[in-house]
């Protein structure tokens, strides 16, 4: 009996979130995601489950959290190519916008994959086909043994945290997650379980954030800026997420400053998710919940399509562009058009997977971009970082550790520099042992036992009532889950073993007495 | 455990209501009105057709003298017609041996269904309330829309009497109440005379707002735990948009609770019957196939009804496909019959509650190309419709598979959506609003509440279109017809009364019990007949009866304790050689979490320390006067005795192991407490 953890990738990196956990003998695979920056190795090493490639015998079922590439690009190529059956969950929006960004994704696949690493559109089709949708906290009864469970991630719609238990062990995979609500999502929310193992995402590790409402006022007053003289802004985003949230915040404030500036989204894809966020609105922020009957947040006024004629077009705009990450696409190939000029505006999230250009224009500022052999780009425009992240920063994650106090903690989905600054501070601060394995590395912990025994009526009855104290009781506002007896009365109790192979029985000692009397 | 059936209520709009007594715990399931008894009242007379034709702008086209084609059914009491009504506002019947219960005692509510909630307020608002209700997130929200659109048709009449005839109700006057027609005394006082006092003004907006606000609203199959011991989940019933079943689990039982289920449902989620197989008893509460049986007794008089289906008594597999399909015929049925109105140029009205079925009628609708050849507009009018069909928008989690489809697709949830950009339908808060002036059109397809044809928008249209042959009522069945449409009499109007499942078949009783397994089960005394002595070898069937407590026998499941593996590796045992039998005494720490009882290494004891100085500081901050009876120190720790003067008398008696507080105040006694409490989590 015990936990082992095979971490598959996002150890100590960020791309292709996977990790396998045993749990008393029960596999699950969180996450199947995807390495955007290194097509080499662009899954994880699925061999390393099953050496003959019996997944099904190998798996109980797999748990994806969110919709990012990096955490389920890889599902389509785990189910159609290597042919897994077994059960699949995500929550409903998951489930509902991977296949977008999966189909967005597909245009943009690395050029130097193999064929026999590619998925086509049926097999994204086939592959969600076959999801099992959760809703957050609803106890899902996967088999017999196995219990999963959704909390709330707050780091996109839809993102989750998930529990899972086997008998009396128990671990928290926590995806992504953001412990401070932004514009359009509320912040991670989870109830106080007892763990053995939490694994959680370290992307900020050791960063700590001041007012998000600085950083958003410093990223429109760039924006507000740019188009003021006339410039182009650009921002290079994926179709879901980040865009909404951005969009929430563009539209507030040209509301409030009656701008007339267009804003395009470019292609279909986003105005599409647009419309499968308005369905999903109960996943979103409180605020923005309890408005939408007189206004859905994400039915965007000022916002219009791009045509792919107004790339050279005159006049001030901010058009969002997929891919994120300016490695490929339509995000790069108007970048190559706008970033010449001074007067336009390039923004970047803080996070770019290394290998892509959005990496290299992040590290330093580079004048000129080589982008194969033969082009290269002069970088004249500027460029704003967005300091706002959906991901927890190092006290969200410390506050986050405390709260649950989980027997162990694994760090994943961070630079092993940050994760080992974070371990130290975990180990020191909360006396947990934490470890931060790297891909392929498998750690395993001991997990909780208890022993059954059926109690007697008397024995409950007299160790129960009414001498409980309030210990712990108001913890939470669920003042219901927590009575601890701290009683003598205890000590009333036999535990009797017969035969050594019959379920042990607990007694009260008068029982006893009665029954060697006759 | 024991059962006490209060109610066993009529069909979807009245659901039972039952008290569960176990592990010493209250639970009451369901609150429901019995909004039929409405009829007794008359709706808002001339005035209100007066306002109508204001509104309008058109003449009166009814000619009243027209003798309709309808003929009455011979009635044993030829007085009863529209005068015999009470004229007034109306009053709310709640189940009445509800009443009879101390709403102190009761520890936890549990809701089904919206129609389960609708009497909740008149519980809540009562000082003593202090139990802890659950019901799903959809139901929260629903019954509360329902709640408050009761209460904006109910302003209607408090305007048109003054708000000062509700206070008084002459009619329930026992001179006035003698005078009234022996139908409508059975209403008012029930079979047995007994059920004047459960009669009662209806709640205030200020009373929903706060039943709303004790609400725990949970999702389906999302675990609460109540007490320490009782864990409870809701799961989908598939009745209609978040109703639920329930699994209430304790130490010693696991029970399901079964309340009107539709197997195979839409749009709701469909009945969940995995979650609730191998529990030690279910409980059993759909009565609505006794509903049905009495239906039969109905006649109704007036034109075309729907053909009953017959009960198929065979057993079948327990989802069969021709009980959807049936559904779908009946709906497609109604829009026939609308769309023939229509080009006859008579208007619809369908007065239909069930947001499920309204959902259905305008999905039906907007697939119907007979009807959009027409170009007729729909219109909802009610004060809660445009809430209530944006909130229908959001929420994919709570309906069926099929339905949830449209959502991975990335298509609207309900095809409202697009009738309403393509501005066929329209939403309106009511008759009055400017907007209706505008684009006000006839004949037009009406839905408005309320069903009972007493209050709402409903009444307004029935005295515009009564007179009309070639306009439709669509009426569900299960009401007393003749009752509801005496104030509109003489009838033109054709009727259509359609009935929709709500409920499991009771040729389905006995099979889904199979399916279920559990070691017992409660059906209601009325089902014996349908369930019979099925083969049902493995379980125990026990019927109960309405208003009669019954003793449900244990089941004799002793309770289970788990100790900590490296508790018990330091436990000395001691071996009894000639029986084989290793014992040992117990150590550790009893937890009592979750519905587990776990025993887990004591760190070091605590016990009960309660501080006289922090506990004397925390009770005066919360503004007790209290005095400080002389600590006595023992061996086992201190004692010592407080008394509290203000705001009301209280004793808490602190020992070493033990605090009691004694007072006849509920309120203050929470206080103490949450003072207590607050001490000890310092600690
Ligand atoms: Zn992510």
């Amino acid at each position: 009996m015990g936990i082992d953890c095979l971490v598959l990738g996002a150890g100590q990196e960020v791309g292709k979130s996977c990790a396998v956990v045993n749990i008393n003998g029960k596999r699950i695979m969180f996450d199947c995601g995807m390495h955007m920056g290194d097509p080499k190795h662009p899954y994880p090493d699925f061999s390393r489950i099953s050496k003959t490639g019996d997944f099904d015998g190998a798996l109980t079922c797999i748990i994806i959290t969110h919709f990012h590439l990096d955490h389920v690009a890889a599902l389509p190529y785990f189910t159609e190519v290597c042919g897994f059956r077994g059960p699949i969950y995500m929550t409903h929006p998951t489930k509902a916008l991977a296949p977008l960004m999966l189909k967005d994704n597909l245009k943009h696949m690395i050029n130097g994959m193999g064929d026999k690493e590619k998925f086509t559109s049926d097999d994204i089709d086939s592959c969600m086909e076959k999801v099992i949708a959760v809703d957050l906290k609803q106890t899902i009864r996967v088999d017999e043994d196995l219990e999963i469970r959704a909390y709330y991630a707050g780091h996109v719609i839809g993102a989750a945290m998930f529990y899972a238990r086997v008998g009396d062990a128990s671990v928290l995979y926590t995806g992504d997650y953001n412990m401070t609500p932004d514009r359009h999502l509320g912040a991670a929310q989870i109830d106080r379980l007892p763990l053995d193992l939490v694994i959680t995402e370290s992307t900020y590790g050791t960063t700590i954030r001041d007012s998000r409402f600085a950083h958003e006022s410093e990223f429109l007053k760039a924006v507000h800026t740019c188009v003021a003289d006339g410039g182009k802004v650009l921002i290079p985003t994926f179709a879901l997420g980040r865009a909404q949230e951005i969009c929430i915040l563009l539209e507030d404030y040209w509301e409030r400053r009656n701008l007339k500036v267009p804003i395009y989204f470019s292609g279909g894809l986003t105005i599409q998710a647009n419309m499968y966020s308005k369905m999903l609105i109960s996943w979103t922020s409180q605020k923005v919940k309890e408005a939408y009957t007189n206004h859905n947040a994400f039915d965007f006024k000022h916002v219009r399509t791009f045509d792919r004629s107004l790339i050279h077009a005159p006049g001030p705009c901010v058009l969002f562009a997929t891919p994120g990450w300016l490695n490929t696409g339509f995000s790069l190939e108007v970048f190559k058009q706008w970033a010449t000029s001074e007067m336009n505006l390039v923004t970047l999230p803080g996070q770019c997977i290394a290998g892509t250009i959005g990496q290299k224009l992040m590290s330093g500022k580079p004048k000129k971009i080589d982008l194969d052999p033969e082009t290269q780009i002069d970088v004249r425009c500027q460029i704003h970082k967005l300091a706002f992240s959906p991901h927890t920063d190092s006290k969200g994650i410390m506050d986050l550790m405390k709260f649950l106090s989980p027997k162990h903690v694994i760090l994943v989905h961070g630079e092993k520099p940050k994760m080992v600054k974070l371990k130290g501070r975990i180990e020191s601060e909360l006396g947990i042992p934490c470890y931060h394995p790297a891909n392929n590395e498998t750690v395993s912990i001991p997990s909780t036992h208890y022993v059954r025994a059926d109690a007697s009526a008397s024995f409950i009855n007299t160790t129960l009532c009414p001498n409980f104290s309030f210990k712990n009781s108001a913890s939470e506002d669920k003042c219901t889950s927590e009575l601890q007896i701290c009683d003598v009365r205890v000590s009333e109790g036999l535990l009797v073993m017969q035969n050594n192979n019959q379920k042990p029985n607990v007694i009260h000692q008068d029982d006893w007495s009665g029954k060697t009397d006759t | 455990m024991k059962l006490t059936c209060l109610s066993k209520g009529q069909g979807y709009y009245f659901p039972p209501c039952h008290i569960i007594e176990i592990s010493g715990f209250r639970i009451l399931v369901d609150c429901p009105l019995d909004l039929s008894a409405l009829l007794i009242f008359a709706p808002i007379p001339v005035y209100s057709d007066r306002r109508l034709e204001y509104a309008f702008d058109c003449s009166c086209h009814v000619s009243v003298d027209t003798d309709c084609a309808v003929h009455k059914k011979q009635k044993v009491e030829n007085s009863l017609d529209a005068s015999s009504l009470i004229h007034g506002v109306p009053w709310y019947k709640t189940v009445s041996s509800l009443h009879l219960w101390d709403v102190s005692f009761i520890d936890v509510v549990l809701i089904s269904s919206p129609m389960g909630m609708l009497g909740l307020p008149f519980l809540t608002r009562n000082k003593n309330f202090v139990a802890k209700v659950y019901a799903t997130e959809a139901t929260t929200r629903i019954g509360q829309l329902m709640m408050e659109d009761l209460i904006s048709m109910q302003k209607e009449f408090r305007q048109f009497y003054g708000s000062e005839d509700s206070g008084c109700a002459k009619w329930k006057k026992w001179e006035e109440l003698v005078k009234l027609p022996p139908s409508l005394q059975e209403i008012i006082l029930g079979k047995d005379g007994t059920e004047l006092g459960c009669w009662l003004s209806l709640y205030s907006a200020a009373d929903v707002k706060d039943c709303i606000q004790k609400v725990h609203s949970l999702k389906y199959a999302e675990e609460t735990c109540f007490g320490g011991v009782l864990i409870f989940k809701a799961f989908s019933s598939g009745l209609d948009i978040g109703t639920s079943n329930w699994e209430i689990k304790s130490p010693k039982k696991d029970i399901v609770f079964i309340s009107s289920s539709v197997l195979d449902a839409a749009p709701a989620m469909s009945f969940n019957y995995h979650a609730l197989q191998d529990h030690d008893l279910v409980l059993f509460s759909d009565f609505s196939s006794l509903d049905c049986m009495e239906d039969v007794e109905v006649e109704t008089s007036h034109s075309a009804p729907i053909n009953e289906i017959a009960e198929v008594a065979a057993i079948q597999p327990l989802i069969d496909s021709d009980e959807s399909s049936e559904e779908e015929q009946k709906l497609g049925f109604i829009c026939s019959y609308a769309v023939d109105s229509l080009k006859a140029g008579g208007s619809v009205l369908i007065p239909i509650g069930r947001i499920g079925v309204v959902l259905q009628l305008l999905e039906q609708i907007s697939v119907s190309q007979e009807f959009l050849n027409l170009k007729v507009p729909v219109f909802f009018i009610s004060s809660v419709a445009e809430e209530l069909l944006s909130y229908t928008t959001i929420i994919p989690e709570w309906l069926c598979v099929q339905t949830q489809k449209k959502l991975f697709a990335g298509k609207p949830l309900f095809a409202h959506v697009d009738l309403m950009r393509e501005k066929r339908l329209h939403l309106l808060s009511s008759i009055c609003t400017t907007d209706l002036m505008k684009i006000w059109q006839e004949p037009c397809i009406v839905f408005a509440p309320h069903w009972s044809l007493r209050v709402g928008p409903a009444v307004h249209f029935l005295q515009r279109w009564h007179g009309n042959e070639n306009a439709l009522l669509v009426l569900e069945r299960g009401l007393d017809a003749d009752l509801a449409l005496l104030p509109f009499k003489p009838m033109a109007m054709k009727v259509l009364q359609c009935s929709f499942l709500s409920g499991i078949r009771s040729s389905k009783v006995a099979p889904l019990m199979e399916k279920l397994q559990p070691k017992c089960v409660l059906l209601p005394e009325n089902l014996k007949t349908f369930v019979g002595n099925s083969n049902t070898k493995s379980m125990s069937v026990i019927y109960y009866f309405e208003s009669i407590m019954l003793r449900v026998p244990s089941l004799k499941r002793s309770a289970e304790l788990k100790i900590s593996a490296d508790l018990v590796s330091r436990y000395q045992w001691i071996s009894l050689k000639e029986e084989d039998i290793n014992i040992t005494r117990l150590k550790g720490e009893l937890s009592v979490e979750h519905g587990k009882y776990r025993l887990l290494t004591g760190k070091e004891s605590k016990g009960t320390c309660v501080d006289l100085e922090r506990l004397s500081i925390a009770l005066e901050n919360m503004g007790f006067k209290i005095t400080v009876e002389q600590e006595v120190s023992c061996r086992s720790g201190i004692s010592f005795d407080i008394h509290v003067h203000e705001p009301s008398k209280g004793l808490i008696k602190v020992g070493p192991n033990i605090t009691t507080i004694s007072t006849s105040d509920k309120d203050l006694s929470s206080r103490i407490h949450k003072a207590v409490d607050t001490i000890l989590c310092d600690i």
